[in-house]
């Protein structure tokens, strides 16, 4: 087709330039309701640059020219097809208490087997230290935990001076800063088909496992969960939605009895993904500061009933609150 | 596995409009990457200035660990929703992040690329993320093939200098009105590109070199459109594309 060019650019530039004013007004603001007749115009112009971008494609020097209506063709292209409305404003104690524990229950299946694998590596850890006497050395990731537990209890029994002391708030801040990324870390891990979010949860479950073993062994259990229960009620749980997290993306990545392409599933996943992860460093907040400020100490300072006492209660509001929350939203 | 790269990513829309998405390679997208992390380098040094003070508190010394890590983090998600894809390194390198089908980007798209790094940087300087972008066909690390994106390079068109173009000869081809008309429909945007090119950059050439590729372009040019004798008798291969090329490309009033 030949047509003149000066033209015709002459011509088109007006609705080129008023389609380009309307995208960066959506673009500004995307929450913005636009009346019908502005949907209507939007439509038409987008259609009448799609059509100048075929019949300019006919021109071999106007490459600028081809780029420019390329590029707004395909900004218009993004608006009119996404679908979904874009929502900016986020209420975050909605989204906590509604979005992610509905998001949880629905996707339920990645979390259990998440629990499975741990619990598979807790009993591997516990078998290790039970069977080979070399074991604990290779599996303690620092050395605090290769002392004999009888004697650390003595020594925390003992202590007269809070070892802490000025330094509870940075420690915990390493200590969610730090569970997060490890969090994260499991989460992303799911792009590898799964097989690096259930390593990594295999082996969160050996050194819990291992552990565990080692001071109920040592007859020191009213220690260990007076220790771990009242930051792990929380912590471990995240550790475990994170591995949830990661698993559903593994089962988007590998698509088993799925019609859909890897792209569809990934895209229908990516919302509750990022639910998930955000949920679980939240739960590690709280587990950070309770680990620093109250797991730290033993009896006689607080008592092993309260500390105990404190865990299952936590345990017992995180069920309920991913049994019920959001339920009747 | 056999990945054919084309540097383009083709879409076409219902209405069966086609175009194109220029993608970035790995160089200029770990060029980007290095401007994003001066930038939070940068910024975590000014937040120790700020945080200097507060940091002989217990308080302030874990503000500033939950700040860096937000920072860390974050970065790449806040700029890359605010400013449509783009972090401040891609804005000056010219890239921008894209839905893989041009449609516009969503927040959990942003998120799980941006988390992905994680993946990505392993085992040290973005190694699995570099050779994922080397061997997929669209130059995608695993957070972009998790999230469904595409890195595209920002183009802002820019005239070339035509006046190169003669160097102030007479083009007798285009006299031949109805036939340059013919030309221009029938040249494809990418050989008037090569031509253009290849004029604009005929100095860098070796002699032969030089000799060889203006035959192979003039020779392609008079397959597609046959000018009479009497307007390109006399004319070198190298002066009878640099006339093609003024047809194509210069505007006449």
């Amino acid at each position: 087709m030949i047509i003149d060019l000066e033209r015709f650019v002459v011509d088109e530039r007006p609705h080129w330039e008023r389609l380009e004013k309307m995208l960066s007004e959506m673009e500004r603001d995307p929450e913005r309701r636009h009346p019908l007749r502005d949907v209507l115009e939007f439509h038409e112009l987008y259609q009448r640059c799609s059509a100048d971008l075929a019949k300019i494609s006919t021109f071999s020097g106007e490459l600028d020219l081809h780029r420019y209506l390329e590029g707004i063709v395909a900004r218009a292209y993004g608006e009119i097809h996404a679908g979904t409305q874009q929502q900016r404003k986020l209420h975050v104690g909605r989204w906590f208490t509604q979005t992610f524990p509905s998001t949880f229950r629905r996707r339920i299946a990645p979390f259990w087997l998440s629990v499975a694998v741990t619990i598979a590596g807790c009993i591997f850890g516990a078998a290790a230290m039970k069977f080979d006497s070399e074991a604990k050395r290779t599996i303690m990731p620092f050395q605090a935990l290769n002392e004999s537990p009888t004697e650390r209890v003595r020594k925390e029994e003992a202590a007269q001076n809070d070892r802490l002391a000025g330094r509870k708030s940075p420690f915990a801040a390493m200590l969610m800063t730090h569970n997060t990324q490890v969090t994260f870390f499991t989460m992303a891990l799911g792009i590898t088909w799964g097989i690096g979010t259930i390593i990594v949860l295999f082996y969160n479950g050996v050194i819990l496992g291992a552990v565990g073993f080692d001071y109920i062994h040592a007859g020191q259990a009213p220690f260990l969960f007076g220790w771990l229960l009242p930051h792990g009620a929380v912590e471990i749980p995240a550790i475990l939605v994170g591995g949830q997290a990661g698993l559903l993306l593994a089962s988007a990545m590998i698509g088993w009895r799925s019609r859909e392409t890897r792209r569809m599933r990934l895209r229908r996943i990516l919302p509750d993904l990022i639910t998930l992860i955000f949920g679980a460093a939240f739960m590690l907040v709280w587990a950070g500061i309770v680990e620093a400020f109250l797991s730290q100490y033993h009896a006689p300072v607080i008592p092993y009933g309260v500390k105990i006492g404190f865990g299952i209660a936590e345990l017992a509001a995180l069920s309920l609150f991913f049994a019920r929350a959001g339920r009747n939203a | 596995m056999n990945v054919v790269k084309t540097g383009t990513l083709p879409l076409r829309t219902p209405e069966g409009i086609v175009f194109s998405l220029p993608l970035a390679g790995p160089a200029s997208r770990f060029l980007a990457l290095s401007i994003d992390l001066a930038c939070i380098t940068a910024a975590s040094q000014g937040l120790e200035r700020v945080f200097g003070v507060l940091k002989i508190l217990s308080v302030g010394q874990a503000l500033f660990a939950i700040v860096y890590f937000v920072l860390s983090i974050g970065y790449g998600i806040v700029t890359e929703w605010f400013w449509r894809g783009q972090t401040l390194g891609k804005r000056v390198v010219g890239l921008r992040v894209m839905d893989e089908h041009a449609l516009r980007l969503e927040f959990s798209q942003i998120v799980v690329r941006n988390l992905l790094r994680f993946v990505d940087a392993l085992p040290l300087f973005y190694l699995v993320g570099g050779a994922a972008c080397f061997f997929t066909r669209h130059s995608q690390r695993l957070g972009d093939l998790a999230a469904n994106t595409i890195v595209v390079r920002d183009l802002k068109p820019s005239q070339p200098d035509l006046n190169q173009l003669l160097g102030g000869r007479y083009n007798s081809m285009l006299e031949q009105r109805h036939l340059a008309a013919r030309l221009r429909q029938r040249v494809p945007p990418a050989a008037a590109s090569i031509a253009l090119d290849s004029i604009l950059r005929r100095d860098e050439f070796e002699a032969r070199a030089r000799l060889e590729l203006f035959g192979e372009l003039a020779g392609y040019f008079r397959g597609l459109v046959e000018f009479p004798p009497e307007a390109t008798e006399q004319l070198s291969d190298e002066q009878y594309v640099r006339n093609v090329a003024e047809i194509l490309f210069v505007k006449r009033a």
